[in-house]
């Protein structure tokens, strides 16, 4: 039967079938819908961790204990997850270890645009990567293979394009695979240094191993038709080469490191020019260098930025430039949602005049105007760190610098940026935005608000005594929807000694699946604009002054309370 | 047939794509669908690409390539416009959402939206005829039932892949929404 999947969701199905017994991730665009759809599956032991570096150990201990298991993050987690992935391809397996990596070329929702495959040779882990979503479900049951016939980690690497897109896939059974008996071994799981020594041996022979079986092996195939222009590529990019190029031969790539060396060596000299084409860094042209194929190009005709296309391709080689005029029109950037709880805590920050080191999260967006809060976004966790080094700067900073991070975000990293801050006198205080879940990434239950994957009742890690037992003196909990307190509470945080938490608490309002009849302006509005510098979506404004949108509003009630003139109402009182 | 689906996050955008994604399943054809998830489903500006056929790999659309542009918001038709190929059809519902840089005051909404479309561009009330239908929700069913009929495919077919794709306690309303669309 074919169905139309998702690559995220044919992955979660190729790992389903093989036989997974354990799925472990920590969200993150776009490899978060692999874990949801194997959540449904019952055979599956799945779960959210707390952060990527916690999954990747989870993720060891059940391969090693003989359970085949899959982990999934996005290019970013790989960083978080990397202390543990440079030693388990030292250990190896026992049953097939999986991990799941989502690059986002062009950056439609992270921080960066790094590239994998650079972390993954750095760690000596071998990566397959899929073009579209019948590769996605093969691909994953592969990897399984692989990773238990090398006893090898391996990275199933897609981009935001492939585990984005719905194409046909052909749905089998699971195949049950028993789960192999745990035998202890000293010499192959400890990694001190004797032990290490004697593994870094396996890794490099793995390696060579595997670099020559990879000429093989089929997922890498050559397409041979004019031997005018030969192009390399691998995942996504192979679709558009197939489009732009159709004449061209094609030496597509499943295993994208390590690479077959032999194979291509003999596709570069049966064609006239050669041309590798590959988004983001130029790792596979670098190695062929590195290996003696000097006659390709890559970079030099393409770029380092952004996810390719069809129309790029056919205009750096064929020089066919399609022409088109894009109108010059007002951008559309994201917003907070009309009664996000996040909107008050940057109201106020801004009205105060208070410098915010923020994090990641939905309330990024309280960098953007009119809220403009945020001076500082880096990676998850970061924003605690960050204000505790200002403070060193310049103690001064302590009285108007804050921190704000998310419930998801503190916990996946921000626990030990309080006791960076206890542990060293620092006077920060710390807003933490706690909306009930993992907003950003389509609203994932957390450990703080006390539901599993599953949505079953679990033990709820509480914020405030957390704070309390690592030896914050002063913590708070505010209701954002309160905004006289929000403002009275960040004002007295800020001038008190030692570090302070503010938890502003309040489910987002996604969440809250309620009937609103919204707010409406009466003729009382002065055309003041007060209310404008929420950045309320739902609220407009034109020369008869603002007006509320009442299919987007959600009641919050915040426009009407900084509204001076009484101008704003609830519909039906 | 290269659709491109367009609008503001949160209008149901990803439905659409999904309905027509379905409806080439169920009449044996290829179909690739390209979404955007995260970042800019709140509030921002968000395509989607359908492509149905026999031999397709990409699953994008590129510029001059779309054969007709389905935009649930008016700006936003005007943003993706340059994608339609020259005989392409574009649908776009006559709403209009501010965006932040307009709430703000830092630019204005353009008035002269209808005179920069493409010649080949229609104009349905989406939102008036799903309020009609009993929710502003079902804009997306009004302009799905308008595509049916623009583009001469089975109502039928259409409508059962619509049913397919929504909870049973909507359908109705969506039921109507597409028929006002249909016979828009
Ligand atoms: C290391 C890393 N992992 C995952 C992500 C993806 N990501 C971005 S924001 C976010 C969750 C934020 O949740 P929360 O802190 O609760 O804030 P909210 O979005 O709910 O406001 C995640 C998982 C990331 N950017 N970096
Ligand atoms: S999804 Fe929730 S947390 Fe994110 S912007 Fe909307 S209301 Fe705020
Ligand atoms: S009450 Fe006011 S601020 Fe809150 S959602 Fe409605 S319009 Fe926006």
């Amino acid at each position: 039967m074919k169905k139309m999947l998702l690559g995220d969701f044919a992955i979660a199905r190729g790992a389903y079938e093989a036989g997974v017994h354990v799925a472990t991730a920590y969200p993150g665009t776009p490899s978060t819908e692999i874990t949801e759809e194997l959540s449904r599956y019952p055979e599956v032991n799945s779960e959210w961790a707390p952060n990527e570096k916690v999954a990747m150990e989870v993720a060891i201990g059940s391969s090693l204990h003989g359970a085949r298991t899959i982990v999934g993050m996005k290019h970013v987690g790989l960083n978080v997850a990397a202390d543990p992935l440079f030693t388990v391809a030292y250990t190896g397996v026992n049953a097939g270890l999986v991990v799941c990596v989502a690059d986002d070329p062009s950056m439609f929702s992270s921080q960066n645009e790094q590239d994998t495959r650079l972390i993954a040779r750095a760690a000596n882990v071998p990566v397959i990567e899929p073009s579209n979503s019948q590769e996605c479900k093969d691909f994953a049951a592969l990897a399984f293979e692989i990773s238990e016939k090398y006893d090898t980690p391996v990275i199933l690497r897609v981009t935001t394009r492939v585990a984005h897109s719905q194409s046909l896939v052909e749905i089998g059974e699971r195949k049950e695979v028993a789960v192999k008996p745990y035998v202890k071994d000293i010499a192959k799981y400890v990694m001190m240094p004797a032990n290490a020594k004697k593994r870094h041996i396996v890794v490099e022979e793995r390696l060579k191993k595997l670099t020559a079986d990879s000429n093989t092996f089929d997922i890498n195939r050559v397409e041979m038709k004019d031997t005018e222009l030969g192009i390399i590529c691998a995942g996504g990019v192979y679709n558009y080469v197939k489009e732009a190029l159709p004449n061209a031969s094609v030496l597509k790539l499943g295993m994208v490191y390590p690479l077959p060396y032999d194979m291509i060596k003999k596709f570069v000299a049966g064609v006239k020019r050669c041309i590798v084409i590959e988004e983001l860094e130029g790792h596979i042209e670098g190695l062929l260098k590195a290996n003696g194929i000097a006659n390709v190009e890559g970079k030099n005709v393409f770029g380092i930025q952004g996810e390719f296309s069809v129309n790029l391709i056919k205009e750096k080689i064929l020089g066919q430039k399609t022409e088109y005029t894009v109108a010059d029109i007002p951008a559309r950037p994201p917003v907070l949602c009309a009664g996000c709880p996040h909107r008050s805590v940057f109201y106020t920050l801004n009205k105060l005049k208070v410098s915010v080191m923020g994090d990641i999260g939905c309330y990024t967006l309280g960098a953007v105007p009119p809220l403009c809060a945020i001076e500082a976004t880096v990676c998850m966790g970061a924003s605690i760190g960050m204000a505790v080094g200002a403070e060193k700067a310049d103690p001064a900073f302590a009285r108007n610098t804050v921190a704000v991070i998310g419930d998801s975000t503190f916990i996946h990293s921000g626990l030990t940026g309080i006791v960076e801050a206890v542990y060293n006198h620092s006077n920060v205080t710390v807003i933490i935005l706690d909306n009930r879940t993992t907003g950003m990434t389509g609203h994932q239950n957390n450990p703080a608000n006390g539901k599993d994957i599953h949505n079953n009742p679990t033990y709820e890690v509480d914020l405030e005594k957390v704070c309390l037992s690592l030896g914050v003196p002063s913590v708070s909990v505010v209701d954002p929807y309160d905004l006289v307190a929000m403002e009275k509470t960040i004002k007295e945080e800020l001038s008190k000694d030692g570090v302070s938490v503010i938890i502003s608490k309040r489910p987002c309002v996604l969440l809250t699946k309620a009937l609103y009849k919204g707010f409406l302006v009466t003729d009382k509005c002065k055309k003041c604009r007060a209310c404008m510098k929420l950045g309320c979506p739902a609220i407009s404004f034109s020369e008869n002054g603002a007006k509320i949108d009442t299919s987007l509003c959600t009641e919050c009630g915040l426009c009407q309370k900084v509204c001076k003139f009484g101008a704003i109402e609830k519909i039906g009182g | 047939m290269d659709i491109l689906i367009t609008g503001v996050g949160g209008q149901g955008t990803l439905l659409a794509s999904r309905v027509l994604g379905k409806y080439a399943l169920d009449n044996n054809l290829d179909c690739k669908l390209s979404e955007v998830h995260g970042m800019s489903q709140r509030g921002g500006s968000v395509i989607t690409f359908v492509r149905i056929g026999d031999n397709i790999a990409s699953p994008l659309i590129e510029e001059g390539g779309a054969d007709i542009i389905l935009a649930f918001e008016k700006l936003e038709a005007l943003r993706y416009a340059h994608y339609l190929k020259k005989d392409g059809f574009l649908l776009y519902s006559s709403q209009e959402i501010m965006p932040m840089p307009v709430v703000t005051g830092a630019c204005a909404y353009p008035t002269d939206i209808e005179e920069r479309l493409p010649k080949n561009s229609k104009a349905i009330d989406a939102l008036a005829l799903a309020e009609q239908a009993g929710s502003a929700k079902a804009a997306n069913s009004v302009i799905l039932g308008a595509f049916t009929k623009i583009m001469n495919l089975s109502y039928d077919k259409m409508k059962a892949a619509l049913m397919g794709s929504i909870p049973q306690k909507l359908a109705d309303i969506n039921d109507k929404a597409f028929d006002l669309g249909y016979n828009f």
